[in-house]
């Protein structure tokens, strides 16, 4: 590749002279034939050779003075730009104040010399000098929004707007006339060199061939773009392109395709026989290409990972270690051990099978050589509550039903019956004993779904009045007054998009369209902090499966991290290209999953804060993410309707689940993780066998080191059961500890 | 506001590119805030600005959309996509159900606008106020249990019609023997899975083994509804009946009616109990408009059943008294309703019943009574089948009739029956002959070509044409006022006057889901809908609209004739309805154009949703004539449309 480049380089370099020669020419003929359309058509002439921008400015700037009649700063700009580079500026700088916009100032910053030096890192194929010299331009240019100019000038270099389709049919009849093998491969180039295309066209104001194009080949492009082509071609004008996040998305992050080398030196031969500098530039500069050495991959492998706002991940992005495994469990720890002896004693009965299961455990996980280190992150310590819970917990493990493709689930469904749409967003406690409700109307509402009801703590002057020394304290800091089945929340100021309990079931957390984070507290049923960093609508937030950690991710693009006690964010995660939509941590805490509308999941380490994966494959926005239990899977859902399983550990995509013809807005996996429930917009609750969809995956060296993987087309055999649901959308599920599986939705009458 | 611009973020790809809003609306946008000339290329220019903008905002939408779990779009999630791009929300169109615009034309424009009424602040005040809304409350049920669905009222009904039909319409469909295994435990939805699990064994059988067990709590029910239906106590019938019509999990049950009506007619026919007949018949009706049922394989029980009720030479004690020939028509008009949707190519049931009834009524001795019922019969099958076969006969018929009008008195009943053929040919054909025969209208002609019916004929048809001449007025008036319930009083905003002139937006403010509560159910489980609303507007000359809201409780009849009748009192003159018999049998109506328009009784607010609610009875038996604005094709069944007075 680089030797290759080098000749392109060294031949761009040489046209530069050339052209700067002719341009002179041109330039005079232009002057003398003092017609406005022949000053373009010589920049066109010129541009594929790359030497682009400031050959083109100058021109610019000539014809702009002509328009003026100010004949002479022509003559004198004419005469710098031919003979050398130590001519003063005021004609030019002149002409740039007038109105060429932010382009025109290269010579003001010293002459030839400076566009010299930019035209060849212009020219040099690296990735960062592509935007390097418009930024320049643009700084001096003194624009409200520098970053937007500099993304949008890139495109200022352009070829002759009609030929835009002849390249593209060019190359789609040479990808179309390659062999089997690479077609499927190459294909791939398609649809980031129409959007550029486009771009460009639109960019360089040829709106009507701006439009031909589109209309001629969107139609060829797979059709899980289709999201992303309506806003293209929405976008018709170039101060459309301004603001427009899309847009942006497009330009400052290069289009990642996977090809292997073969069809990589096929493409580029094609291109450089025919002289295709025009393609040849854009793949270049807004495409970057990942080449393994290889057998090409299939179609079928290829639409698997593909989808993305922004191609496939990289493929080093999925290198970093992951520590997936789980944390041991603090009961193995000698001093809490004994505590938890005494706390048995106190519970009387099961004390005989419960060391022995504890043994056990902590012999199992002791070795596991992918678990982080226990003190990788700083972890609350655990209170009584929290160990008492605990115990609970094992003790309904052991009465745990034991699930499998013959031994389904049941299912409870909670139906939200009046709430009008409102229903945004639903949380279970882990124990489900508390259910909650995020509202459209702004209100989160808490419902107790066990016979005890919820009470709140009773006010400062009341609490004075207890004897703090008695036994059943907590039972009498209580209002008996306030009892009820149900507690309504006050405070967001615009719908509740997400929200979740903290593991000890003392507070709550809900993120809203107002941009806040809010923590209530389930004692008092108040709120105690608002967590105010994201200025838009926070999506999805929720709690570490440890507490006091909780990530938010929202229109922002930015995940953050929080501790409970801290009023700004830890850590923040920037990297997705659009919304935020869900958020999940990892069962070892270690790690925190983001789903975004961009349509790639994202990894991150919450030590470093550094993101570990990137997984694409999704087809539109992702909804909703769970963790096995082992933490080793992942799965995934989005608007596609189509369920992802991910090997945390390799980075790969193991498994898909197709069947659902909605979005999918809930995942849970049981609680041993052998069967992955799903609930959809299309009123169902599904089930998977995800034990055979994990054993099915034939995960040898080279897959796991490529990510080049044939899933197996069996969705139908792993599905296990469809229950429909009476229009109620399914989204939230639940298995409890003994493995009941709980659903949630509102009731649309 | 959201409509427009959720069907522009739907628009298909193809169109993508070009959609863009008329310069039009930027012409009435500019005059409505008062600058008058603008020129066409700032129109352009601006349509075209204006139209990316609300596509980026629609998109923007979209996400609150689906973060909001819901398929619709609402009019906050637009507030909410222009907060995010630092814009005011458009304050004041607060509506769950969609904004009402409207289509108006004329003087070479085409417009949308809002339609909004003077309201009187003292008719607000002085409303009753609505039920308080039922707060957001959680209720659990099973939803499965170890895998299988069990058949209660919270889980939806677990054969969907387009399966009953694929099953009955594709019987020799391949099955796999796993599948039938699981059918035969009921396993519901669980099929699904086990159709997987029949791929794997090769076997293959040619039909599934058909489940008849029903529950404890469905017998019970099929004991309760069969007998309210053919029981003395007119209330209860009703609740069944609308039972029937409207319950989603009598697919267990289908067989056991079937069998149910078609013994029953057996038996009364015999015993010539026209009650019950009648009972039987709704029944039958009721059934076929359910619309979670898929007759076809019950149609070789119901069909002798219906076709019996029609030609039957006796349904009553006393034939000379007794209306049994209400129940003819109504038989008549369910036949022809079941040769519309059940008759294929395979089945042929139009044909067949259409040769059955032209057989007998050829016949010579064929008594009046079923002569009645097959010119009936043949008749509410379409005005094809009028032309073509009924036409031809009137001189014969003419003929039959007048040797018993006029010669010697035979025998009462003859005479009543001729009677009644007489009015009923002359009720079909004249509609009939009006649409096809060339004006004028001579009196001898008309003798010359049909015989002794002719003049009487001759004035039917007159009288036809010109209903018809009136009714497409209204046809055409109508047009430009339809079909907005406008259910609540909760915001009005000033439109766009056609004339341009702009008037300042008066908000009055009631809490939206207050009033909107009242067309929803109470609680949402309760398997059977409350009482469907109506909103009839009756256009007049006078340009004024009048709006009514009547609440029918379908399919009793005697409910529907009293609320129309206390409807009546404050519509325009032109307009009446007339009150109808119990069950709306028999009887003919002066010509009504109405517009009928039931308010969804669920969130949703598409116009199928609409068509689709009309409770059953109305739509063949109330006086009410569905047409234009609404997409109902009622218009094959001349009887509904076009009906002359005695």
């Amino acid at each position: 590749m680089a030797a290759v480049q080098d000749g392109q380089l060294n031949m761009e370099v040489e046209k530069d002279i050339k052209t700067e020669i002719t341009n002179d020419g041109s330039g005079n003929i232009n002057a003398n034939s003092s017609s406005p359309g022949s000053t373009s058509s010589g920049g066109k002439s010129k541009s594929p050779a790359g030497s682009g921008e400031d050959q083109q400015t100058l021109l610019a700037v000539l014809q702009f003075l002509k328009r003026n009649k100010l004949t002479e700063s022509v003559d004198i700009l004419r005469r710098e730009a031919g003979l050398s580079a130590d001519a003063d500026d005021s004609p030019v700088s002149d002409s740039a104040g007038a109105g060429s916009g932010g382009v025109p100032n290269v010579s003001a910053d010293g002459g030839d010399a400076n566009s010299l030096l930019s035209r060849v890192s212009i020219a040099t194929p690296v990735a960062p000098p592509a935007t390097a010299p418009p930024k320049v331009v643009a700084a001096s240019g003194g624009e409200d929004q520098p970053d937007v100019n500099v993304v949008l000038s890139a495109y200022s270099q352009q070829g002759d707007p009609v030929l835009y389709p002849l390249y593209y049919n060019g190359l789609k009849k040479f990808i179309e006339s390659v062999l089997d093998c690479h077609r499927a491969e190459l294909s791939q180039v398609f649809y980031p060199l129409f959007v550029h295309m486009y771009l460009e066209l639109v960019y360089n104001n040829h709106e009507n061939e701006a439009k031909q194009f589109f209309e001629k080949f969107s139609g060829d492009q797979e059709c899980y773009y289709e999201e992303d082509l309506r806003i293209l071609s929405s976008m018709s004008k170039k101060e459309h392109m301004k603001g427009n996040e899309t847009m942006l998305d497009f330009r400052t992050s290069k289009f990642v395709l996977r090809i292997s080398r073969d069809s990589y030196q096929l493409l580029k031969r094609h291109l450089q026989e025919r002289q295709n500098n025009q393609i040849w530039n854009i793949i270049q500069e807004h495409l970057y290409i990942d080449i393994f050495d290889g057998m090409p991959r299939s179609k079928s492998q290829i639409d698997a990972m593909s989808g993305s706002l922004a191609g496939e991940g990289k493929r080093d992005a999925n290198k970093a270690k992951v520590f997936y495994g789980l944390l041991k469990e603090p009961e193995i720890e000698v001093p809490l051990d004994d505590e938890d002896e005494e706390a048995e004693n106190e519970e009387g009965k099961p004390k005989k099978k419960k060391p022995k299961k504890d043994s056990m455990g902590s012999k199992s996980k002791k070795q596991d050589p992918n678990a982080p280190q226990q003190t990788r992150i700083p972890l609350p310590e655990l209170k009584d509550s929290d160990k008492l819970d605990k115990i609970m917990n094992m003790k309904e493990a052991t009465k745990k039903i034991r699930l499998g493709p013959d031994n389904l689930p049941s299912i409870c469904f909670y139906s939200f019956l009046n709430a009008y749409q409102g229903l945004t967003a639903v949380d279970f406690t882990d124990d489900s004993s508390l259910i909650a409700g995020g509202f459209a109307d702004s209100t989160v509402r808490v419902w107790s779904v066990t016979p005890k009801k919820l009470r709140r703590v009773k006010s400062a002057a009341d609490l004075s009045n207890i004897d703090k020394e008695s036994d059943d304290v907590l039972e009498r800091i209580m209002d008996e007054k306030t009892a009820s089945e149900s507690k309504i929340l006050y405070g967001h100021s615009g719908p509740v998009y997400g929200i979740s309990f903290s593991p000890d079931r003392n507070y709550l957390l809900s993120s809203s369209e107002d941009g806040t984070v809010r923590l209530w507290s389930l004692q008092t049923f108040t709120c105690l902090v608002g967590y105010k960093g994201h200025n838009y609508p926070v999506w999805d937030t929720q709690f570490s499966p440890y507490g006091y950690y909780f990530i938010s991710g929202g229109h922002d693009r930015v995940a953050r991290l929080w501790a409970t006690d801290h009023y700004q964010p830890l850590r923040m995660f920037a990297g997705h290209l659009a919304d935020i939509t869900c958020t999940l941590f990892h069962p070892n805490s270690n790690y925190v999953a983001t789903g975004s509308a961009d349509r790639t999941i994202r990894l991150w380490d919450v030590l470093t804060g550094n993101c570990v994966r990137i997984l694409t494959g999704h087809k539109g926005p992702i909804h909703s993410l769970a963790f096995s239990p082992n933490g080793k899977f992942m799965a995934s859902g989005a608007t596609d309707g189509r369920v992802l399983l991910w090997d945390v550990g390799h980075g790969l995509m193991v498994g898909e689940l197709k069947g659902h013809t909605d979005t999918i807005y809930a995942l849970k996996f049981s609680r041993d993780g052998e069967i992955l429930a799903s609930g959809s917009m299309d009123n169902t609750v599904k089930l998977w066998d995800t034990l055979k969809a994990f054993d099915d995956v034939e995960l040898d060296d080279f897959t796991a080191a490529t990510g080049h993987i044939h899933l197996p087309e069996n969705s139908q055999e792993l599905l296990l059961g469809t229950y429909m649901t009476k229009s109620t959308p399914v989204i939230h599920l639940h298995f409890t500890r003994r493995n009941l599986l709980l659903a949630a939705g509102a009731y649309n009458p | 506001m959201s409509d427009m611009s959720a069907t522009m973020a739907e628009e298909r790809r193809p169109k993508q590119c070009t959609v863009v809003l008329p310069t039009e609306s930027m012409k009435a946008m500019a005059e409505s805030i008062g600058v008058g000339q603008l020129q066409e290329e700032s129109c352009a220019a601006l349509s075209e600005e204006v139209s990316y903008r609300i596509k980026e905002i629609a998109q923007d939408a979209l996400k609150f959309m689906h973060h909001g779990k819901r398929r619709k779009l609402t009019t906050s999630d637009i507030d909410h996509a222009l907060k995010l791009k630092n814009v005011e929300p458009l304050y004041g169109f607060q509506s769950q159900e969609f904004i009402p615009f409207r289509f108006a034309s004329g003087g070479g424009r085409e417009l949308h606008f809002y339609e909004e009424k003077e309201v009187d602040l003292s008719d607000i005040i002085n409303t009753p106020l609505p039920r308080v809304p039922l707060d957001v409350s959680l209720k659990a049920h099973w939803l499965s249990i170890e895998g299988v669905q069990p058949a209660i009222p919270e889980n939806p009904p677990p054969a969907p019609k387009e399966q009953q039909k694929a099953e009955s319409t594709e019987p020799l469909k391949v099955v796999k023997p796993g599948q039938e295994e699981e059918g035969s435990i009921q396993k519901g939805q669980g099929a699904i899975s086990a159709e997987a699990k029949g791929k794997k064994e090769g076997l293959m059988r040619m039909k599934p083994r058909s489940t008849h067990e029903l529950s404890v709590e469905q017998q019970l029910y099929y004991k309760e509804i069969t007998e309210a239906c053919v029981g003395s106590c007119e209330a209860k019938r009703a609740e069944a009946l609308q039972s029937i019509a409207t319950d989603p999990g009598l697919y267990q049950m289908l067989p056991r009616f079937s069998t149910f009506i078609s013994e029953g007619v057996r038996v009364n026919v015999v015993q010539n109990n026209l009650a019950l007949l009648i009972y039987l018949m709704r029944m039958v009706k009721a059934l076929m408009d359910n619309p979670t049922l898929y007759l076809e394989k019950y149609l070789h029980e119901l069909i002798p059943a219906v076709v019996t009720c029609i030609v039957s030479k006796q349904l009553c004690l006393r034939p000379d008294v007794d209306n049994h020939w209400a129940l003819r028509d109504f038989a008549a008009r369910l036949m022809a309703q079941s040769c519309k949707t059940f008759s294929t190519t395979t089945n042929n049931i139009q044909s067949r019943i259409t040769k059955t009834f032209t057989k007998s009524w050829l016949d010579e001795k064929t008594q009046w009574t079923t002569r009645y019922g097959c010119i009936a019969g043949l008749s509410e099958l379409g005005p094809d089948v009028i032309k073509t076969l009924i036409l031809p006969r009137l001189t014969v018929e003419g003929a039959r009739i007048k040797a018993v009008s006029e010669g010697p008195v035979v025998s009462n009943i003859d005479k009543i029956g001729a009677d009644h053929v007489q009015s009923l040919l002359l009720k079909h054909c004249a509609s009939v002959i009006a649409k096809t025969r060339p004006l004028p209208d001579n009196m001898e002609q008309y003798r010359a070509d049909y015989g002794y019916l002719g003049p009487t004929l001759c004035s039917h048809v007159v009288k036809a044409r010109a209903q018809a001449a009136l009714q497409a007025q209204q046809v055409n008036r109508t047009t430009l006022t339809i079909t907005q319930p406008r259910p609540t009083l909760t915001v009005s905003q000033s439109g766009i006057g056609g004339s341009g002139g702009s008037r300042s937006p008066s908000i009055i403010k009631v809490p939206s889901s207050l009033t909107l509560m009242s067309t929803r159910p109470g609680t949402p489980t309760q398997p059977s809908p409350p009482a469907t609303k109506y909103i009839v507007m009756a256009t007049s000359a006078g340009a004024s609209s009048t709006q009514q809201v009547i609440t029918l409780s379908s399919s009793s009849g005697s409910s529907v004739t009293s609320t129309v009748a206390s409807a009546t009192s404050t519509l325009q003159p032109l307009v009446k309805l007339e009150s109808r018999g119990a069950g709306g049998l028999g009887g003919s109506r002066p010509l009504q154009k109405y517009i009928v328009v039931s308010l969804p009784t669920s969130a949703s607010s598409s116009l199928e949703s609409k068509s689709g609610m009309l409770p059953p009875s109305s739509s063949s038996t109330s006086p009410i004539s569905l047409e234009a604005g609404m997409k109902m094709d009622r218009s094959d069944s001349p009887g509904a449309s076009t009906q002359s007075p005695h």
